[in-house]
This record gives structure tokens, sequence and C-alpha cells, in this order.
């Protein structure tokens, strides 16, 4: 099972990505559970989203203690909330920033860590969709990251959610994303 | 059809389904995602023939479903919590008439403190109106058992709660085979009410009843309900046999072949308990586990013959008797009477606090060495409770 | 007319030259002695037009009642935001019990202290649309009736907003929610006789009824500051825009909250023992449009294609309240 836990405010698109990364898998046929932490409606809360993946039946409902990949989209929350909390040894991490590890505060564990990337996602978001929801990029970033899902299954995932205009914007922002961290990784290899 | 979607989706399609004719109901977390879905296929012309009702209570909600089911029409309504007690002279008085409503229970924990988030407390303190209970393990079981409710409903011409976990299944997006129209229609047929508000044939529903007779329309209510031991495990025979899935029943074991400890309880939790258990190997652990679907009727033969060979049940309870202990392991020790079986009662997951494998495999562990006390609240934080003793005796 | 005799339209209702005023005309927000009885802290969303007309009601109404006041709380939105345990940002005696039942709770308040011979202590309930047209009506019916002594407030946003926004029976026509979503032949809320609360509370007979807006915060507190001038029951409707739920931007909640009585679909008026004594006069009258372009909650009318049918059926609901309260009369006429 792959576990991923996905950081956020309210408004920013934090359960969508869940749900869309749990619609891929089940895209290529795998099983997938995506859930929030609840609460009541309120913009600019943090708020936690989590995606389980396996190939079985997904039957545990407890909140993902222990990650195998945690997903930042707003690096604000590094300053109020731990984050990073259970990661496992060789966990990813993919934070929405546009600055380096050491200006985050988290260059030892990046170091210790070595899967964590860092991608200007609202950049990219403000570019091809001319709003600052970082959600379909960061999980184009994803799977280019942990190969978990396809950037296909990705893609077919928000054509399956969104209208036409809005679907086709996110997939090229995803997309492009994707080629971003494959460009990072490669470099860095 | 296979679909990746929210558990409240999966159940409002299925309910569109079923061909409700009025439905209505007064927002509620966490319930609203299925009855906003429902209001989105009624405007957009999806669900046809079905009046949408937004009422302004969850009282008007039970009224108007009672207004609608005795006229004839097949009436959905949900609600949770605060919502299922603001309604509550309302419920008794659905079952008390005999109508087949059918009604989703998005558990959710029940003020004061407000908390909105799961626990079992909202339908718990329903067991004894007169509603037949039946809880979801999974979204899949969520969807079948609102189609399965309908058909039971009107068999007995009994209203039946639907019960599933506020936020944990309502608001999980996972993989649902969601019952397509064509198989419903052929599983449940249209609805034929016992009786009806008709000009044709006209006949008073209410009426007073006093010592003379009350004792006997409830002895029928009581044989009703019985009833329903038999109705249930039918109806989900009928439903394996249009849909090609067990879904539903009285109880569902697992691995109490030779299991020397089981494990009892409702609801989404058995899965997080499954995991536990398989990965408690060995001989010192032959634990299973029993899955109690039907609570209302309590299936007390079922559940006495699923736990013959236990030496030991730990029934894990997401609401519990204030003062007492639990309400569940009542009911599982009628079971067990003139049994050696020690029972213990862990009370878990109040307010939404999530029952992790860890915690629950400590004591699980515990248990099965006889080494936990009859009645625990798991992850209780001690040190919180004696701090606010202290503070309220002025120390 | 309960207000201020000096408006600063210059600058706006946040700026009323206090400095230049006397001390009494100052809005209570000003002095560096208000209570702050919802202080800061508050889980409110940006542009949370609640937040706002809550502060100013409730400073207002701990001025007038030197600081002797006691409020009761509907759940919803300002219940969730002001006590997210363990901390509160009320500053003031609060309590909170059910959804519908603030009025009865805040009768129960009210006629304890008046049995321990504490009437001094006055009472406020409040709530949102929701907690007061809907599940809290008949309670809220019952305290008009009796005639309570208490102000009861209701912030409505329209909608059941903590919930999702869900439908209210205060939803305006053709608004979207997620109980009246923007699909078939007729999007949005249906077009019904609404339920008018001022007008109901009207029909009451109770000693003071008022309609305000977040777009006049020095009218709310002079209007929470004459209710507390009364005995018996009260009753203030404030329009708050909601940002999330009307999908409006942030800053813009006091210019919509404006552009509602300047179209006339919210009158700003007052009523004593069930008559009309006094409304604001629209000052610069605009079309309904200006105010629902600005409102996802309304962009089925526009997009994709124009509802001209439905902006004029809303039109014609400002103008009937326009005629109705006589908003565009000169401003020598008196109502």
């Amino acid at each position: 099972m792959f576990q991923v836990r996905i950081h956020g405010r309210g408004g920013q698109g934090v359960v969508t990505a869940a749900e869309l990364l749990a619609q891929s898998a089940f895209d290529e046929k795998r099983f997938a559970q995506a859930f929030p932490s609840f609460g009541s409606e309120r913009t600019g809360a943090p708020v936690v989203a989590f995606c389980r993946i396996a190939d079985a039946e997904i039957r545990v409902r407890e909140p993902i203690m222990f990650p195998d990949a945690i997903i930042i989209q707003d690096s604000t929350l590094l300053k109020q909330i731990d984050v990073f909390a259970g990661l496992v040894t060789d966990g990813y991490a993919l934070i929405n920033s546009t600055r380096s590890f050491e200006e985050l505060g988290i260059s030892d564990l990046a170091h210790s860590h070595s899967r964590f990337i860092t991608v200007p996602a609202t950049a990219m978001a403000m570019e091809y969709l001319g709003r600052p929801v970082p959600n379909a990029v960061l999980l184009g970033a994803f799977a280019a990251l942990t190969k978990i899902v396809s950037l296909h299954s990705v893609t077919d995932a928000i054509n399956e959610k969104f209208k036409p205009k809005i679907a086709a914007s996110n997939c090229a922002a995803a997309t492009a994303a994707y080629e971003f961290v494959l460009a990072k990784v490669a470099t860095h290899a | 059809m296979l679909r990746q979607v929210e558990g409240s989706k999966a159940v409002a399609d299925s309910v569109a389904a079923c061909r409700p004719q009025v439905i209505c109901a007064y927002p509620i977390s966490p319930q609203t995602h299925i009855v906003e879905g429902l209001s989105r296929l009624v405007k957009d012309g999806t669900l046809e023939n079905c009046e949408f009702i937004n009422v302004e209570s969850e009282f008007a909600a039970m009224s108007v479903a009672i207004g609608a089911s005795a006229t004839g029409a097949r009436v959905y309504t949900a609600t949770a919590s605060q919502g299922l007690l603001y309604m509550v002279e309302a419920v008794y008085n659905a079952s008390g008439l005999g109508l087949p409503i059918v009604m989703t229970v998005a558990n959710r924990a029940i003020g004061a403190p407000i908390n909105i988030w799961n626990d079992h407390s909202d339908s718990m303190s329903q067991r004894d109106s007169g509603w037949i209970q039946i809880y979801a393990e999974t979204n899949q079981e969520a969807a079948d058992l609102h189609v399965q409710a309908f058909k039971i409903a009107e068999e007995l011409s009994l209203p039946v709660m639907v019960c599933m976990d506020g936020f944990i299944l309502t608001h999980a997006y996972e993989r649902v085979d969601v019952p397509e129209q064509a198989d419903v229609d052929k599983f449940l047929p249209p609805f034929q009410p016992r009786q009806i508000m008709d000009p044709n044939n006209p006949v008073s529903i209410g009426a007073m009843v006093g010592p003379e007779a009350f004792t006997e329309v409830k002895y029928i209510s009581h044989m009703k309900n019985k009833l329903a031991l038999d109705v249930i495990p039918h109806v989900a025979a009928d439903f394996q046999g249009i849909f090609g899935r067990s879904s539903g029943g009285l109880i569902r074991g697992y691995k109490l072949d030779g299991a020397k400890t089981v494990v009892i309880a409702l609801g989404s939790v058995l899965g997080t308990i499954k995991d536990v258990v398989d990965e408690m190997v060995g001989a010192d652990f032959a634990i299973g586990v029993l899955g109690i679907i039907a609570f209302r009727p309590f299936p007390t033969e079922a559940v006495r013959a699923a736990l013959s060979k236990a030496q030991r049940v730990v029934v894990l309870e997401k609401a519990f008797q204030v003062g007492i202990g639990g309400i569940v392991i009542e009911n599982v020790r009628e079971s067990l009477r003139g049994t050696d079986t020690k029972d213990y009662t862990l009370i878990a997951g109040l307010g939404g606090r999530p029952i992790t494998k860890q915690s629950l495999r400590e004591y699980l562990v515990r248990a099965c060495q006889d080494d936990v006390d009859d009645l625990t609240f798991l992850d209780l934080d001690t040190e919180l409770v004696d701090r606010e003793i202290l503070r309220e005796a002025g120390v | 007319m309960t207000s201020s005799p000096i408006k600063f339209y210059q600058v706006g209702s946040f700026a009323v030259g206090n400095r230049l005023l006397a001390a009494d005309d100052r809005s209570i927000q000003s002095d560096p002695n208000r209570t702050n009885a919802l202080t800061s802290g508050h889980r409110a969303c940006q542009g949370c037009g609640e937040a706002l007309g809550a502060r100013y009601a409730l400073d207002a109404a701990m001025r007038a009642t030197n600081e002797k006041l006691i409020a009761v709380n509907a759940t919803g939105c300002l219940e969730v935001f002001s006590t997210p345990y363990p901390e509160s940002s009320w500053r003031i005696p609060w309590l909170h019990s059910l959804f519908g039942n603030a009025p009865a709770v805040a009768t129960g308040v009210a006629a304890a202290l008046k049995a321990q011979g504490k009437s001094d202590i006055r009472v406020v309930a409040q709530g949102g649309d929701g907690a007061t047209v809907d599940i809290g009506f008949g309670v809220l019916s019952g305290m008009f009736e009796r005639n309570d002594d208490v102000l009861y407030i209701c912030y409505d946003n329209e909608a059941y907003m903590n919930t999702g926004v869900q439908r209210s029976g205060a939803t305006p026509p053709a608004a979207r929610t997620a109980t009246t979503q923007a699909v078939g032949e007729n999007p949005g809320n249906v077009f019904g006789q609404g339920k008018n609360l001022p007008r109901i509370a009207m029909a009451h007979e109770i000693p003071f009824v008022a309609t305000a807006t977040v777009a006049d915060l020095r009218d709310l507190e002079a209007k929470v500051t004459k209710a507390m001038s009364f005995r018996g029951a009260r009753y203030i409707h404030v329009l708050v825009p909601c940002p999330l739920g009307w999908g409006s931007e942030s800053c813009d909640t006091i210019k919509i909250a404006r552009l509602a009585t300047q179209s006339g679909l919210f009158p700003v008026f007052e009523a004593e023992h069930g008559e009309v004594v006094a409304s604001t006069r629209i000052r610069q009258r605009v079309d309904v449009e200006e105010y629902l372009k600005l409102q996802v909650r309304y962009s089925h009318l526009f997009v994709p294609a124009r509802r001209d049918d439905v902006i004029n059926d809303l039109q014609a609901v400002a103008d009937k309240n326009i005629r109705r309260y006589n908003l565009l009369r000169d401003e020598s006429e008196s109502i």
C-alpha cells in the first residue's frame, strides 16, 4: 500500500487533489481510498487530505500516520504544522515553493530523505490556469516524482472531473509540472 | 457501475435508483453531500416524478416524510446527530404508524459539547424507537444497504435507518459498484402501501389507543421487528441473486473458525479491526472478527451461534451508556447467556477520535491475555481527566 | 431617523471624521475603551460580513447597557468560528445551546434575571438566517408573542453557510446553493414569497424591528443602541455578505452590502409596534444587475446566456421594495 498525505489550506483544492489521485489509481485498475481531515467550511484554514493506493481492497480507516509521500500545497504551513510527521525513511516530499530547502528551513530533513523536491506550482498554475490553484500541477509533479500513477492517468482523471476548458488547462499545467520534475530529478541524479 | 466515488454520492445515486417520490431533508454535517447530490438529480431531471422539499428543520423533515409515506409515496430522508434528536417525536411516530420510510443516519456524535465528527451515539439513542437499524461497513455496503432498505421497509411496513459513519464513510472517496437502474428495478418493485390516504377508500391513521389495546399494538410491533430477522437475510439473498455480491444480512464473520477471541463491532471500524487482526498471527492470538450489520432487531441467535466457540469477546463500541458502560455489549451478553465466555467492552472513537491500528493492537494483545479491564476507553488522556477533576474540586 | 446627522459620503462609512465629531457621535469602534466583545483570534474567513456585523453590534450593545449584557448564540458560523475549543473570542458572557433554540434560551436567561431582580442585565440573542427563519422560527415567534425582554439579531447571509452553503428560507430567488443548484430549466433557488422575517416580526407588533447592513455600520450601531432603549422583544435583521457562499471577493463585502441597499433588494428601515417609522432613502439607485454580477451564486444568470427573464423578476422585487418603503423619495420627505 502506498500512502500519501496532502497538506494545504481551505480553497486550494487539497481534497480535490486527493480525489484526483485516487481516480488516477482507479483508472489504472487499482484500489484507492481518499478522504479529508474533516471540519466545517472555512477558506484559508489548514486542511489535510489522505490517499491510499493498493492492489487489494483497502480496509483500514485511520488517518495516515506514516505516509510514503507528502505533498505540501502551501509552504506557509511549514511554520504552523509538523507536516512531515511520520514520513517514512525513504519517503517522498513534494513542496510547492520557489525557495530552496535552506530558505524553507528544512535542509536537514531534505538531506536525510533523498526524495524531497520543490516545484513552483503556484507560478505554473498562474501561467496555465490564471488562478493560484496548484493542485493539478502538483499531481503532475507527483506522478513524475513517485511513478505511483502515470501522467496519463492523472490527465484522464482531470478530464473526468472538470469541464473541458478547465480540464484542458489543468492537464497542460500537470504535464508541464511532470516534465519539470523529470528534468529536475535527472539533473540531480 | 464500478466508479471511484464519494460515499455520499454513491448513496445519493443508489437512493435515486430506488425511484423515491418524495425526498425531504434538512442539511446537517456530515449528511449534506447526500442530499445535495439528490437535489441535483431532481433539479436536472435525472430523477423524475420526485418532489424534493427543502424543509426548515429535521422535525419538519420527518413530518413531511410521514405525510408523504401515508399517502403512498416512497420516501427518503437523511440526518445525523442533533438532527436525529430534533425529530425524535416524529421518529417514534413513523414507526408507530408503520410507515416504510428509509432514512440515512450519517453517524455523528451528540452534543453538548457540539461535535461534528463520527460516533454512534445518535443512532444508538434511537435503538428502542421501533426502527430497523442496519450499519454499513464500507461505502459499497452503504450503497447496497439503501437499496435493500426500501425492500425491507416495504415488506414489513416498518421504517429503516441505514447507518453509515459520518465523514469516515460519507466523505471517503473509494471504489463502489453503484447499483444500476435496471438492476434496481428488477430487485425493487413499486411501493405497494399497506394502507394509504385515498379518497376512494378512506382510512383514519393516527387514532388514540388506550390501555385496552396499547399493549397489543406494541406487542405486534415487537413481533414484526422479530420478523425482520427473517426478512433481512432473504432480502440480502435476493440482492445477491441480482447484483452478484454479498452485502447486508444480519452479521458477517471474519476468521471465526478456531477463534478464541472475537472482536465485535459495527460499521467502518471493522475494516481497521480486520487489518489489525491479520497482523496478529501466531497461536497466542486465535482472533477473529464479528461484524454486526443488523443491530435492530438484534440477531441474538445468529450471534450466539457465531460466538459458540469463543472464550472471550471484545466489543468495540462508538457510544456508551453514561455511568454504566457499553450498549452493544448488553445485547451480546444476551447471546452469551449460559456460557462462560468472558466479555470486555472497549469504548473507542467517540467524537471522531481516530481508532488507530497501533492503539487497537496494543489493547487486543492484552485482551487476548485477559489483561484488560472490563470497561476501557481507548486512548483516554488520563492526565487531562485528572487535571480537570482537580480543577472542578477547586484544588 | 436613528442615525448620525452627519454623513461623510466622500470617504465612505469607515472614516466618519471621528476627530471632528462630538464623542457621542463617534463610532463605538473608535473608542479605545470599547469592549471588543468579539475580539481578535477568531477563525472567520477573510471578508466575513458576519464577523464584522457582530463585532459592531455587540460593542454597541455593551455600550448601551453599561456592559451589563449576556449573549445567547445559535449554532452556525459565528458560534463555530468564535469558539474553537479551547479558545473563545468572546469577552462577554456567552451561551451556546442548540441550532434551533437560541430565542427560547434567551427567554430563559431573561426570565432568570428577572426572577433574581437583575433586570438591569440585558439579553441579546443572535443567529444566522438558518437558525432564525427556519429551525428557530417557532421559538422566535413565541419570544415575540410573549414580548420577552430580548433583542434578537439575525445575521443574514442567505444560506446555511457553515454546513456547506445549502438553501435556507432566507435564500433569495434564483441564488445558487448546494441544494438549489444552477442546473435544469430553473437554475438556482425557486421564486417564492421568500420569508421576510422583519415583516413577520412587525406582524407580532413588538416594540422595535429594524434592518441594517454592514455597508452602514454606524447605522447598525445606532439601531442596536436604540433597541436597547426599549424593553420587550426586539428584532434586528442584518445583511452580511459571505464571500465563500456568495462567490464574491473578500474585499467586496461592504460594497456588495451597499449595492443590495442601493438597488432596493434589501430595504433598510425601522418599525415600532408594527408600523414603519423610518426608512433609509436610496441615494444612488442601481439596477439589480450591478449587485448580481459581483456574485458567483448568480453567475448562471449571465453565462452561458443572459437570463433577462430572471433578472427582470429580481428587478421587480427591488422595485416593489422601493415602492413599499418609498425609498426614492426626496430628501425632504420623511418616510
